[in-house]
């Protein structure tokens, strides 16, 4: 008996009030002024978060050190419409090109002035290679980005 | 269930390799081992710790036992990232909002 190990995508949607070009604009060129300072990979404190608005461009944090690691890719780029990105952290959260899982961003106009913002991260099951099943028990517990989210979800309260 | 326990867990690389070898489906420890440069009971001694990490399982069929990944594991990976986009979008969401009531009351 043969079993692959397949997850489901994550699917996500909200509308946002304000069009679509500027829905997709805060979302990237805006990236660094609502992604959460402490959400990063880095071993220094992370002065930025960016994502280069070009296909092959770097999604990436600087450190306050200078430092830089890189998050992923932009593999599809179609403004205002959508964009893909590649995710590759590890189970350390370290950048690891051989984890490969994608995120995809599309922008629809709702009306004049309220865009539909659909998020999919999927490939999901690659996160089973590797090291990956240190990754969902990581991302699953306190002493890993559960402990980040706390500051997270603080800071879209605030 | 610690994170730690996950990471020292796979910080061997036989036990990566136990791990990948059942990615192919559930074997007895023999099956494991026959594809692995190592013996049985060094097979049975990495099970055991990858079982105490929660990242293999088991059940008895005859009177072997049969040893699988446990895919609770990955439901949790994507709880956690369902539950991760959700905040980041409403981050997003409180951003882009709060410039468009900043361009209202701009308006006279």
């Amino acid at each position: 008996m043969t079993r692959t190990v397949t997850i489901a995508p994550v699917h996500k949607s909200i509308v946002v009030k304000a069009g679509q070009a500027r829905a997709f604009e805060v979302f990237t060129a805006g990236f660094n002024r609502w992604w959460p300072k402490e959400h990063h990979i880095g071993v220094a404190e992370m002065r930025e978060a960016l994502i280069e608005p070009k296909p092959g461009g770097r999604w990436y944090e600087k450190g306050v050190d200078g430092s830089e690691c890189d998050w992923g890719k932009v593999l599809v780029w179609e403004p205002p419409h959508r964009f893909v990105l590649s995710w590759h952290l590890n189970g350390e959260f370290k950048f690891d090109p051989a984890v490969e899982t994608e995120v995809e961003i599309a922008f629809t106009p709702e009306g004049a002035n309220a865009t539909r913002v659909d998020l999919e991260h999927r490939h999901l099951e690659r996160f089973g290679q590797e090291s990956g099943e240190a990754l969902r028990r990581g991302v699953d517990s306190e002493g890993g980005w559960g402990g980040l989210l706390a500051l997270f979800a603080k800071e879209a309260a605030a | 269930m610690t994170y730690q326990v996950a990471l020292t867990a796979l910080a061997d690389p036989t036990r990566r390799r136990v791990l990948e070898t059942l990615k192919s489906g559930p074997l007895p420890v023999g099956g494991i081992a026959r594809g692995l440069p190592v013996s049985r009971p060094a097979v049975s001694q990495h099970l055991k710790v990858l079982k105490e990490a929660g990242l293999v399982t088991d059940r008895a069929e005859g009177t072997r036992r049969i040893y699988y990944i446990d895919p609770r594991g990955l439901a949790a990976l994507r709880a956690y990232l369902d539950q991760f986009w959700d905040k980041a979008l409403a981050a997003f969401q409180a951003e882009v909002e709060s410039q468009s009531d900043k361009e209202r009351d701009e308006k006279p």
